[in-house]
């Protein structure tokens, strides 16, 4: 395949075997790249195409899982490449959701180090990390993990040298320009900066993941005992919280 | 969750199976949860698929019921019903057969055949040979709770299965069937569940990140599963592939055995308990009709990686496909003669993995 012209974007169709096909916009982790990422889902979602069996959006690329007996992998990689053609490189509002975030030291073992790393006083950690709206590029890792993004310049560090054996689920994390949640108590290596109550994986849940690619999230601080009450409340499953349109979307 | 659960029936008198000995690694399989990878929840299932067929058909089950997937050493079982029907199908095993009466000696019977057992006696299941994976079906099949459509263990994420975990000793499995009503039973002489030497791949998503060295030494090399295999990934020792440049990609999708080389140059096929997205480039995928063969393979077994392209990758699926429909119909009478109602029966099924199919594909 051809590098391609600027304009529109011309993805790369990968192969992955005889079951899947990657649909590549890019190498990097680009809000643009995301876009056409999330809009080629959404067209895929509507077709339909018979043998497709799950479609699978990541930071940069988009992955078709396919039953090679019902759709040919050269016939799918056609309809792709045409679905990808004049896709819309803007971001969409997506759906809203506010976490609140405790960024108390109680709750948030690595804000000292972060502190002394950027020359930012907790406090100020917290005014500058919940100040953003977050992109949720995909989720991953781990059954609910949210890569979001993009952190704040100014907060914007390497994974720590000594990663965790065991992050508390709830843990709100940075590394590079990445913010995450962690869904479920796990090994980590990102500096945690604060906790929120809700469950972003609860399999008490119809659909246990709460985010998906595509959705925006703002970090409302909350003191200590505020988080508490609410993490207690997470933990009868009492703690019910819906998403928010987004500034701009019309619904 | 995983720690939390114990696996109990749902009443005293319920149809279960007793776990006296658990095995190593004994989770429940089917094929998968399919449709939940944007979420972070990988597909697990079964990892070798022709066995769970053969062990499902032979108890008359659809070939995708949910069984028990043994790793290296089968559990001791206990029969909580009237009577169960089950087979086993999987790596070589000395299989026995325990009366509750401990006086008579254990009787051992053939694997890939059912067998009636009744209530107090025993299964016990042996070390595996050749093949490191096996399958052990319940006519009616384990009354577990599917979890978002599959009751597949994916143990490390505590999700699915029995309490989204391994078994252990002492839990109680509860079953679907209260008894098993009698009948011949079926055996399936020549199932071919080899272990292979090479395995094909179709390179790519990502080998052009390697430098073509690098893709040379790794279709040239033999390489050799290590004891860190488990139903995450098989991990290789052998030559070192070489990278292009660097080895830290942004993350993407991981399809079944898609075979990624870290940093170090060794490459591990990634299986059914796959993470769903990942950083290191993937040099080739296995293709999905060797996927059955490759779990097989025991640590410290050698394989090498054969090229292959797309079209051939696809017939040999269709191949693969074609001769697990056909399984149904070798299904004889165990005691060798003919018998017209094990034949019937074999019909019917034949009749209904075609219906079954034919579901799947509309």
């Amino acid at each position: 395949m051809s590098n391609a012209t600027r304009d529109p974007p011309r993805p790369r169709i990968l192969t992955s075997g005889d079951t899947a096909l990657v649909v590549e916009f890019g190498s990097a982790i680009d809000r643009g790249v995301s876009a056409l990422v999330l809009a080629l889902t959404e067209r895929l979602e509507g077709a339909a195409l018979p043998g497709v069996t799950e479609l699978v959006p990541t930071f940069r690329s988009l992955m078709v899982h396919y039953d090679p007996l019902v759709i040919a992998p050269a016939d799918l990689a056609a309809r792709l490449e045409a679905m990808a053609a004049g896709l819309d490189a803007v971001e969409r509002p997506g759906r809203l959701w506010r976490l609140p975030a405790c960024y108390d030291p109680a709750v948030a073992p690595d804000i000292d180090d972060v502190a002394a790393a950027t020359g930012l006083t907790p406090d100020e950690i917290a005014a500058c990390h919940s100040a953003e709206t977050y992109h949720v590029y995909m989720l991953g890792y781990l059954p609910g993990f949210p890569y979001m993004g993009d952190t704040p310049e100014p907060l914007r560090l390497p994974r720590r040298t000594d990663p965790r054996v065991k992050v508390p689920g709830g843990s709100i994390a940075i590394a590079t320009a990445m913010t995450a949640v962690y869904a479920i108590e796990s090994p980590g290596g990102w500096n945690l900066i604060g906790r929120t109550p809700v469950r972003v994986w609860d399999l008490r849940r119809e659909s246990p993941a709460l985010l998906a690619a595509g959705d925006k999230v703002r970090f409302d601080p909350v003191p200590l005992a505020a988080f508490e009450s609410l993490a207690a409340r997470a933990a009868e499953g009492t703690l019910v919280i819906t998403p928010e349109p987004a500034p701009g979307d019309a619904a | 969750m995983s720690d939390a659960a114990d696996i109990v029936a749902a009443s005293p008198d319920a149809p279960a199976l007793q776990v006296v000995a658990p095995g190593p690694s004994t989770t429940l399989q089917d094929a998968g949860r399919i449709g939940h990878q944007r979420f972070g929840i990988p597909v697990s299932g079964a990892i070798d698929a022709v066995a769970l067929a053969a062990a499902n058909l032979l108890v008359g089950n659809p070939p995708d019921t949910a069984a028990l997937e043994i790793a290296y050493l089968g559990p001791t079982l206990t029969i909580a019903a009237e009577s169960v029907r089950l087979a086993y199908a999987g790596g070589a095993a000395t299989i026995e057969v325990l009366d509750e009466d401990s006086a008579t000696p254990p009787k051992k019977i053939p694997p890939l055949t059912s067998v009636r057992l009744r209530r107090g006696q025993s299964l016990r299941i042996g070390g595996l040979s050749g093949s490191v994976v096996g399958y052990l079906a319940v006519a009616g099949g384990f009354d577990a709770a599917p979890f978002l459509g599959s009751r597949s263990t994916h143990a490390r994420g505590g999700l699915g299965g029995f309490a989204g975990r391994a078994l252990r000793a002492g839990d109680v499995l509860p079953l679907v069937a209260s008894a098993a009503p009698e009948r011949d039973e079926l055996t399936l002489p020549d199932l071919d569940l080899a272990t292979p030497q090479r395995v094909r791949v179709v390179l790519g998503p990502q080998d052009d990140m390697f430098s073509e060295a690098g893709v040379e030494t790794f279709l040239a090399a033999t390489y050799t599963v290590t004891a860190a295999t488990d139903r995450m990934g098989m991990r290789l020792d052998g030559p070192t592939i070489a990278h292009r440049d660097g080895f830290n990609i942004v993350s993407d999708g991981i399809a079944p055995g898609a075979i990624q080389v870290p940093g170090n140059g060794k490459p591990i096929v990634l299986l059914a308990d796959r993470q769903t997205t990942g950083g290191y480039p993937k040099i080739a995928t296995v293709i999905s009709a060797d996927l059955p063969g490759l779990g097989r393979l025991a640590p410290g077994a050698t394989l090498g990686f054969e090229r292959v392209d797309l079209d051939t990758a696809v017939a040999a699926r269709r191949a693969l496909a074609t001769m697990m429909q056909g399984m149904a119909a070798r299904l004889v009478p165990a005691g060798g003669g003919v018998d017209i109602e094990a034949r019937l029966l074999a019909e019917n099924l034949i009749g209904g993995v075609v219906d079954m199919h034919a579901d799947h594909q509309a």
